[in-house]
């Protein structure tokens, strides 16, 4: 008795190597989109403008402390229930809506941190010689910020790879869907999700280089 | 010529300035002494507009600001017309001593990338730092970071440059680098508030020396005079302080 059907798995991995495309295309759709939201959210929880403020850490708060399958199926199920034009949400705009709020709330905390993190003098440099609040924002801290906040983004990218397995409950048919209905049709279950943690181990482990690689790159700049 | 009048201060309810008047003639190279906690970086802050005053008003460069109703174009013009040095040097991390100097002539001014980083380069020069144009911070001693901030100030052109503490942080084998470009500003006339503990420097190079205690400022005079022939008996303890018993003498 053999214990591994390899033959299986050798025909299995091209196949789900097919609907790698799918998973990344979703998860850097959303990490761009939770880029941009992040950013404006952290700006907002520095510079903290009264009504605004509020509401930014409501979103933080919400999106953070609630699972992130929960929001999916608010998003999938919910949404439309509630505003008719949404009836036809498909699933991959669901997860890639869900993985942009869902990971922004946690990135925004990071590039607050970044940004805090920039000492107060350097600051008060760019005001003495009469910048605007704005100049100073483009020109000293987000540079010095973006380098420092980079390595924890990378994880949240890593983060966010793994969790758009998750849009397979939305009937997405990316790496684990497709997993799922192959192995519930050959009953292979162990070699068809071996097969699978293989292909986002393989990919997490090649971003997890790449990390390495910018973060001493980072850490070079501005030393010399 | 710079007028300061009834210049008010308060961190919450504690008054840190109490009304200071102050004149300051174009050229004119001005020391501020003074136990630690008395208001001289807050003074000098406050013509910045980096701390916001409550009461008084202030001519400068033409430009006239009552404290108690500054608008956003007029802290950007009180900080346009002066330069802050200080004493932690505040250099920009993610620019080059070149990057430094040239970003005020570049954002604020809006020269060209080129003529900016010309002027720039001519003025690290003059600071000593022929060798140093494409150096970040990191890479730079405390002396030659701060030589870099005083070009960023000079850079300014402007009516007044504001120097707190400039050698304070610096380990003593570079005080006297820093001190010799700020003497030869001096020489060339630019109008200068400096608050130092450098007391052989106020000496050299001061018109004049403001003593300043508890938010006010108690005595003022040339330097000779001052340090010869201190009239209040705050003046006289500080100095007796800060240049041991034979100096301040005038008992
Ligand atoms: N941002 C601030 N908030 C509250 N108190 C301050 C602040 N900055 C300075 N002070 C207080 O104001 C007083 C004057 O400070 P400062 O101008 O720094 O004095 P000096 O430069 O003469 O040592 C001190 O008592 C100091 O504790
Ligand atoms: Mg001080």
């Amino acid at each position: 008795m053999q214990i591994l059907d390899f033959g299986y798995m050798a025909e299995l991995f091209p196949y789900l190597l097919g609907k790698l495309p799918i998973t990344l295309g979703m998860a850097s759709a959303g990490m761009l989109c939770a880029l941009v939201l992040a950013s404006g959210l952290a700006i907002v929880r520095v510079v903290q403008p009264p009504l605004i403020n509020g509401a930014a850490k409501l979103f933080i708060s919400f999106f953070r402390g609630t699972p992130l399958l929960v929001q999916l199926f608010l998003f999938y199920y919910g949404l439309p229930q509630l505003i008719e034009s949404l009836v036809k949400i498909d699933g991959v705009t669901a997860t890639i809506l869900g993985l942009t709020l869902h990971f922004s709330a946690y990135m925004a905390e990071s590039i607050r941190a970044a940004i805090v993190g920039i000492d107060r003098s350097q600051t008060e440099a760019a005001l003495s010689i009469g910048m605007t609040q704005s100049q100073l924002m483009r020109r000293i801290v987000l540079p010095q910020a973006t380098r420092i906040a980079v390595p924890t983004l990378m994880n949240y990218f890593i983060d966010m790879i793994k969790s758009t397995s998750l849009a397979f409950t939305l009937g997405v048919t990316e790496l684990m869907g497709a997993t799922q209905k192959e192995a519930s049709s050959s009953f292979l279950y162990f070699e068809a999700f071996l097969t699978v943690a293989v292909i986002y181990w393989v990919v997490v482990e090649l971003l997890s280089r790449i990390q390495k690689l910018m973060e001493r790159k980072l850490n070079k700049a501005y030393q010399r | 010529m710079i007028t300061v009048r009834g210049l008010t201060k308060f961190f919450g309810d504690t008054p840190v300035l109490n009304g200071i008047d102050l004149d300051i003639e174009q050229g004119e190279i001005i020391v501020v002494i003074g136990p630690s906690g008395t208001g001289k970086s807050t003074l000098l802050r406050c013509i910045n507009m980096l701390e916001s005053p409550d009461q008084g008003h202030i001519t400068l460069g033409g430009h006239h600001v009552d404290f108690d109703r500054v608008s956003n174009d007029d802290r950007l013009t009180l900080r346009r017309k002066t330069a802050f040095v200080f004493q932690n040097y505040a250099l920009f991390a993610n620019k080059n001593a070149l990057e430094n100097v040239a970003e005020r002539l570049i954002v604020v001014d809006g020269w060209p990338k080129a003529k900016a980083h010309a002027r720039a380069g001519e003025l690290l020069d003059r600071v000593g730092l022929n060798d140093k144009h494409t150096a970040y911070p990191a890479a730079l001693s405390g002396g030659q970071q701060q030589r870099v901030g005083i070009a960023r100030a000079m850079a300014a052109n402007s009516d007044l440059i504001l120097f707190d503490e400039p050698t304070s942080a610096l380990d003593p084998e570079w005080v006297d680098e820093v001190l010799s470009v700020m003497k030869q500003l001096a020489q060339e006339r630019q109008t200068m508030l400096v608050v130092t503990h450098e007391m052989q420097f106020a000496r050299d190079v001061a018109d004049r020396v403001i003593f300043m205690s508890g938010g006010n400022i108690v005595e003022q005079g040339p330097p000779e005079a001052l340090f010869s022939a201190p009239k209040d008996p705050r003046t006289r303890n500080f100095l007796r302080k800060v240049l041991g018993p034979q100096a301040a003498s005038s008992e």
